[in-house]
């Protein structure tokens, strides 16, 4: 069963998990890699406990396939892995988006590229999050910074995915998943879960044909439905079609079936910013140093908050716009790496406000000195 | 001759009709292989409801969005693993991954011996063309040493796999191997491995007229038959060793292996412990 409410101790990875059985995943596939193997080792101890399927793919590939397969079969399903392992699974993640086929992939950042770090952290997997996989499509990405919110968040991943038929990545870094701290389990009557949607009747049913909300309900296997799923461009009857008119409809569709909801997808989460001149813009463990930083810098008189990225993908334009239209004078950005949420942020604010970034290239954090010395040669 | 099109087929039933004409070549043994297998699905008397098709890529990949029951078109390779997913989630389903040799044994190799090794109920059939014929007859794992294909124009320096003999080692429970000319045998091994569980292999070896037949001194759709009528060999139970395909040597058909129904499934395995560790 899922945890039962109260207060736990436990790290960000075993959060992840007890996460994924209280949104009803059932079905897990993954090849161990560090830093997010401690969620397969759970998984695999506590999935059949619940009724859930648990099996180690002989490759990342195969366990991504499978957790597809799976979704197809029904099942609420997820991988978890790291750097080298995501960079296996991009194939996948496309044929995912082109099928429509709810999937949650947790990625563990280490440092990279190649083998690099694989004990330390690192944050630089946020553009191969999003475009990873050939062509033009849209992904959701989501990134905790609490354990707490490794349990919440892994929730909302599968809600997301079943809600809009897209695979979600969950961007974790190491530094996250081996992260120990309290975390409340809330009742199940506060905890929501989304299903998939299911046709309504076989009768003239098309398997790709979107309702209003753009996406398309999802048949089930084994009812006669008789549908056929396809990672080649497709009609509504799921038929292969090269055409390029046909192509403009479905790839315009899949993308658009996230950006039109984006601010239903959006989550940020500020602190300090009513008055903020100047914008830390974190994501991820992260986010801990930087709210330190606020600390010592509305200390020291500087008017400074920090954007908490809860959702990376799609990229909050929107707000980080707003905030440089009212007042924000300076983003900066930590993370590690040499600068992707930069890119975004820099895009974002069209001009209005100036964008520094503050990179690491992996295996430790910023501490909340070098964030705050930053700002101060700001001022 | 003016052309005659047939009104309708004996297994129209089992096919999406409005999708044909299908992509495949004149002379192509894809069809025969399709053909045979639909009569293994009457004869075992499978329920379509209850049957799912899995293919990969290629041109025997296309198999999967002819046939008329869920059917699903995945990656280049990886049909296996999302088969043992669904499979997995739906045991009560007949899973079946229909692909080529490029497909399910070059690219897709580790996922074919590993699902063999679990002993996953999947009934696998390999239609080997002895090349990758869909992107204009390149060299693949199972094209004969010194053939001749797009990529190997001094002659194929490398030994392909042996299929039985591969399925066999890796554990598969049923392992049979039949040509396209050979579709009464063929769709009675399709038959006879959708009564049985586990991994089930079969190979069917099939002419490329268009892209391998013509650079093999093959160049009719009937050469490639005749040869398999001359040269194969039918022995039930040989030694999977044996079935290698080598210039000069007889190519052995048959049912090599049947340890189905002895061996407990992937699933079935899986089920057990989740009903003995289940808390809810």
């Amino acid at each position: 069963m899922s945890l039962s409410p109260g207060i736990y101790f436990m790290s960000g990875n075993d959060a992840v998990a007890e996460g994924a059985i209280t949104a009803g995943c059932r079905f897990f596939a993954g090849y161990p890699i560090t830093p997010s193997s401690e969620i397969a080792e759970r998984l695999s101890r506590r999935l059949p406990e619940v009724g859930g399927i648990y099996v180690q793919g002989e490759d990342e590939i195969a366990s991504i396939m499978a957790i597809i397969g799976a979704s197809w079969g029904g099942l609420k399903a997820m991988t978890a892995t790291s750097g080298p392992g995501f960079s296996l699974m991009q194939e996948s993640i496309g044929f995912a988006v082109m099928t429509e086929t709810p999937i949650v992939i947790v990625d563990v950042q280490r440092a990279g590229p190649s083998t690099g770090m694989p004990t330390y952290v690192g944050q630089g997997d946020v553009m191969q999050a999003k475009w990873g996989s050939h062509g033009p499509y849209e992904i959701i990405a989501i990134a905790p910074s609490s354990v707490q919110e490794c349990f919440d968040l892994t929730i909302r991943a599968f809600n997301l995915a079943e809600r809009y038929r897209v695979p979600v990545i969950m961007l974790m870094d190491e530094r996250l998943s081996h992260l120990y701290e309290k975390v409340r389990i809330p009742s199940p009557e506060k905890i929501i879960i989304i299903n998939r949607k299911k046709p309504k009747s076989k009768e003239n049913f098309l398997p790709y044909m979107p309702e209003d909300d753009l996406i398309p309900p999802m048949p089930p296997v084994g009812e006669g439905f008789f549908f056929h799923v396809t990672g080649l461009t497709h009609d509504e009857k799921g038929y292969p079609k090269m055409d390029p008119e046909v192509q403009e409809r479905l790839i315009r569709r899949l993308n658009d079936k996230i950006r039109k909801h984006a601010d239903e997808i959006i989550d940020i989460q500020t602190y300090m910013m009513d008055d903020a001149d100047i914008a830390i813009v974190a994501f991820g463990s992260v986010v801990r140093s930087a709210i330190r930083a606020v600390k010592i810098a509305r200390k020291n008189g500087a008017r400074v908050g920090l954007i908490d990225l809860k959702t990376i993908w799609p990229f909050p334009e929107k707000h980080i716009y707003n905030f440089a239209k009212n007042g924000v004078r300076h983003f900066i950005v930590a993370e590690v790496n040499y600068g992707q949420v930069f890119l975004e942020v820099q895009r974002s604010v069209r001009g209005e406000a100036e964008v520094h970034l503050i990179p690491k290239m992996g295996g430790a954090i910023h501490s909340p000195l070098e964030i705050w010395s930053f700002i101060n040669k700001l001022r | 001759m003016p052309v005659k099109y047939v009104e309708s087929h004996l297994w129209d039933k089992y096919l999406r009709t409005d999708r044909l004409p299908h992509i495949w070549c004149p002379g192509c043994g894809i069809g025969s292989a399709l053909s045979a297998f639909l009569e293994g699905v009457e004869r075992a008397g499978i329920d379509p409801k209850k049957l799912v098709v899995v293919s990969g890529i290629g041109c025997t990949g296309r198999v999967a969005g002819y046939i008329k029951v869920d059917s699903f078109h995945t990656t280049h390779g990886r049909p296996i693993p999302f088969a043992m997913g669904l499979k997995l989630a739906r045991p009560d389903l007949h899973v079946v991954v229909f692909s080529g040799d490029g497909d399910l044994i070059t690219i897709g190799g580790n996922h074919f011996i590993h699902a063999a090794r679990r002993n996953v109920d999947l009934l696998v059939i390999c239609v080997n063309n002895f090349n990758y014929g869909m992107t204009g007859g390149q060299v693949g794992a199972t094209t004969p040493e010194g053939a001749y294909t797009t990529t190997t124009p001094y002659g194929n320096p490398e030994r392909p796999f042996n299929l039985p003999y591969l399925a066999a080692a890796a554990g598969a429970v049923y392992v049979a191997r039949w040509t396209s000319l050979h579709v009464r045998r063929l769709a009675w091994s399709i038959t006879e491995a959708f009564k049985k569980k586990g991994f089930r292999f079969i190979e069917v070896l099939a002419p490329c007229p268009t892209a391998y037949g013509r650079r093999n001194k093959f160049p009719d759709p009937i050469d490639m038959l005749k040869f398999f009528k001359e040269n194969c060999e039918i022995k039930d139970f040989a030694d999977p060793k044996e079935a290698d395909i080598v210039p000069g040597k007889k190519i052995i058909l048959g049912k090599f292996v049947d340890l189905a129904d002895e061996k407990p499934t992937f699933e079935e395995k899986i089920y057990e412990l989740i009903n003995k560790y289940r808390k809810v």
